[in-house]
């Protein structure tokens, strides 16, 4: 984004305050902080609009496919690194169906894309989208699988080289919008023209080398097309860590704009793919298709991705209130720990090494560690008590004794004065919490 | 517009760290494994030496109490004796290197004595030829007097030993340095603290060369992201030119056989076995992708999976 002044000198300097602010220069800070939009002024050039919109746009497209629950959301990063900030759009992944497998092969295939989803750690979690793929079988599956993805609420790649076939493959692609894979040197213009008559994004690659890719994408851009998706190598993974790095750092740090677009990785089904598939959602592919999703290599993939792009200011937070482990009755021990995902996980894990069924109650602390939380005073008696109220925690266990974690054993005098229960002081460590279980059962 | 490819150089170097020693250098390890050297981000050959893979290592604990019975089974029978175990790590699953776990010395479980402990070590440096790293039970007063027997039982064959930490790494580093091992330096996720501890080791006398980093890996699904982020701010310390943050980095990616989702019994997420070693072998990836050079591997079927992505990603395929 430029500078308060660099917008400045570019605005009509009238200081008429149609804006709503006094004067052109108060407008221009306003701008500069994104405070307002630039369609408020109306004396505005032209010129000096397509200036400042260029220069203030994302070094990295935001690009849209699908609608309502299935929209994916492509690019729009602004970091090499996620402890610098964030990364905003999750890797968008998806299942490649391909007719050369034939159509009842195309159906299961996106029929298992549609149920792989969870519910993690309170978000849900899923496999986003799904490509349909022409490759050599034929091409009616193809069309028949098109239909069949589109409306089973994941959004939609359409893929195939032969433009002919992707306008029918577009004109059966209703509800939605699709991504349309891909143009390559090979059917260049044809290609960009069906994406230009539909309006859809548009992938682009086949290239060479990075440089091919950008010429491609200034060639695509002459041609009227803005929504761009851009598909570096992906194999090896050694030259889809480099190609993926070079791009993102000529769009974030040289703000290099034909390669400022978000990227693709079309991977297949051997154990490199799925690893390649990993990288992609640690080193910026902003989607990710593969030919094979196994179950159980999915499930952590998502989880690895929840990490990623997890802002690394907003820890994940677990919902407060009162879990079981193993099948506790109302005389199994209570214990308590804060919402932090972390903590939880942690706390949790120890006490099921003690194989005893136990009553777990997570405390609201704004997602925030036991010492975090007890230091910023966020974790205090009267809140761990008000919380044990209205959590109804005497519902379930009628024991009147809560285990405290050892590191705030401060509280249990005020802890056990405000609720009338017992308080036993546990181990400061999560790891001591199995022996404490075992020595109070046995 | 031609592109201009942002490639970058930086000032400081990981240093090369060698784990075990050969005949020739007064040991009997049939080979000597040295990691770190790169002069860039990890796996950027492109615009940097890397003179080095990430390596593989793999555990061998002495007791199961702390193995999931359903990774014992898929294991197979070695594994109830750590000597029998050492030896597939070496002939079957091509281990780099060989961690010894000592979790049985702890005092409040089995309490194994300092010369079964001794003699366990003794025995393993006979049965395999790898370069050993050996780690206590976390009890300093026990570690003390266990690391002090491994390493004379040791000498000469420059092991590493662990976990050095803030709060007793003395009688762990004088053990090491009496007879020329290594130190395996342990910080809890914090980069101050990782950062203190190579100064506190360096300040008692260990040498550089001497000194491997553990920032504590969390896996996938449970903190990996804390991790990843430490060790990739890390490894660009290191490369901005801060010598005591030039110690390579070992991950021990075992820590995903303890998340529970990676094992409980769940039909939608597909057979517990399958996705325990998917979930070791993200775990290590993502680790190696943030800057680890040395992982340590549990399950011979994850190694096995980590060891070609690796190569994957060195385009050495």
């Amino acid at each position: 984004m430029p500078s308060a002044m660099e917008i400045y000198k570019l605005l009509p300097k009238k200081n008429c305050g149609e804006c709503k602010f006094p004067t052109c220069l108060a407008f221009a800070m306003q701008l500069a902080n994104q405070k307002v939009a630039l369609d408020a002024c109306p004396y505005v050039s032209p010129e000096a609009k397509a200036t400042l919109e260029e220069s203030g746009a994302p070094p990295i497209k935001l690009i849209t496919f699908g609608s309502g629950e299935s929209l994916s959301k492509l690019g729009d990063e602004t970091q090499l690194f996620r402890h610098d900030k964030t990364f905003f759009h999750p890797t968008v992944l998806g299942l490649i169906v391909d007719d050369v497998n034939g159509i009842e092969a195309m159906k299961r295939g996106i029929e298992s894309a549609r149920e792989l989803s969870f519910e993690r750690v309170g978000q849900k979690v899923r496999v986003d989208s799904i490509a349909v793929r022409h490759s050599t079988g034929d091409p009616k599956d193809f069309l028949e699988a098109v239909k069949t993805a589109s409306g089973i609420g994941l959004s939609v790649v359409l893929m195939t080289e032969d433009p002919k076939l992707m306008v029918e493959a577009v004109s059966l692609c209703t509800p939605g919008k699709p991504l349309l894979y891909r143009a390559t040197p090979g059917n260049f213009d044809e290609m960009v023209s069906v994406a230009k008559g539909c309006a859809f994004p548009l992938v682009i690659g086949g290239a060479q080398s990075l440089d091919e890719l950008s010429q491609l994408s200034e060639r695509a851009k002459k041609a009227g097309l803005a929504e761009l998706v851009i598909e570096p190598g992906s194999s090896p993974a050694s030259r889809m860590l480099e190609e993926m790095t070079l791009i993102r750092r000529a769009a974030v740090k040289k703000k290099f704009r034909p390669l400022g677009f978000p990227t693709i990785s079309v991977l297949g089904h051997s154990p490199s793919d799925e690893s390649r598939a990993a990288l992609g959602v640690m080193k910026y592919s902003s989607m990710v298709l593969i030919e094979q999703l196994p179950r159980e290599f999915i499930y952590p993939l998502l989880a690895l991705r929840q990490n990623i792009f997890t802002d690394p200011q907003v820890p994940i937070q677990v919902k407060p209130g009162l879990y079981s482990i193993g099948e506790p009755n109302e005389r199994s021990p209570l214990l308590f720990t804060t919402n932090f995902s972390l903590t939880y996980f942690t706390v949790r894990a120890d006490i099921e090494k003690s194989r005893l069924p136990v009553w777990l109650f997570v405390v609201d602390s704004d997602g925030q560690s036991v010492m975090t939380a007890f230091a910023a005073g966020k974790l205090t008696p009267e809140s761990v008590a008000k919380a044990i109220e209205t959590g109804k925690v005497s519902e379930k266990c009628t024991r009147n004794e809560i285990i405290i974690p050892g590191q705030v054993s401060r509280m249990s005098g005020k802890l056990s004065e405000l609720t009338g229960m017992k308080v036993i002081v546990g181990p400061r460590e999560s790891s001591g919490i199995p022996k404490m279980l075992k020595s109070l059962s046995g | 517009m031609p592109v201009e490819l942002p490639k970058e150089k930086f000032q400081g170097r990981i240093r090369e760290v060698a784990i075990g020693a050969t005949k020739e250098l007064g040991g009997t390890r049939s080979s000597r494994v040295v990691v770190g050297g790169s002069n860039g981000l990890p796996f950027h050959s492109f615009e940097s030496d890397v003179p080095h893979q990430p390596v593989i290592a793999m555990d061998v604990i002495d007791t199961l109490r702390v193995v999931p019975e359903s990774l014992v089974q898929s294991m197979g029978p070695a594994v109830k004796d750590p000597v029998e175990w050492a030896k597939m790590c070496e002939r079957e699953w091509a281990a780099d290197i060989c961690v010894l776990k000592l979790q049985s010395a702890n005092p409040e479980e089995e309490n194994r004595s300092v010369s079964d402990c001794e003699s366990l070590v003794r025995e393993v440096l006979r049965a395999v030829s790898l370069p050993l790293i050996v780690y206590g039970c976390g009890f300093e007063e026990k570690d003390a007097k266990v690391m002090e027997a491994v390493s004379n039982v040791g000498k000469g064959e420059r092991l590493f030993l662990g976990l050095a930490e803030e709060k007793a790494f003395k009688s762990i580093a004088a053990a090491a340095m009496s007879n020329g091992h290594g130190v395996v330096a342990f910080s809890n996720l914090d980069i101050n603290l990782a950062k203190q501890m190579n100064i506190l080791l360096l300040d008692f006398g260990v040498k550089p060369e001497n000194i491997l980093m553990d920032p504590l890996l969390a896996a996938v699904g449970m903190g990996l992201e804390y991790s990843y982020s430490v060790m990739e701010r890390l490894r660009l310390g290191a490369l901005s030119g801060d010598p005591v943050l030039q110690m390579p980095m070992i991950c021990d990616c075992s820590c995903a056989w303890a998340v529970p989702e990676a094992l409980e019994e769940d039909v939608s997420k597909g057979k517990p076995e399958m996705r325990g070693i998917y979930w070791e072998t993200l775990t290590g990836y993502a680790a190696g992708v943030a800057g680890a050079d040395i992982l340590i591997m549990r399950q011979p079927e994850a190694a096995s999976r980590l060891r070609k992505s690796f190569a994957d990603l060195s385009g050495r395929v």
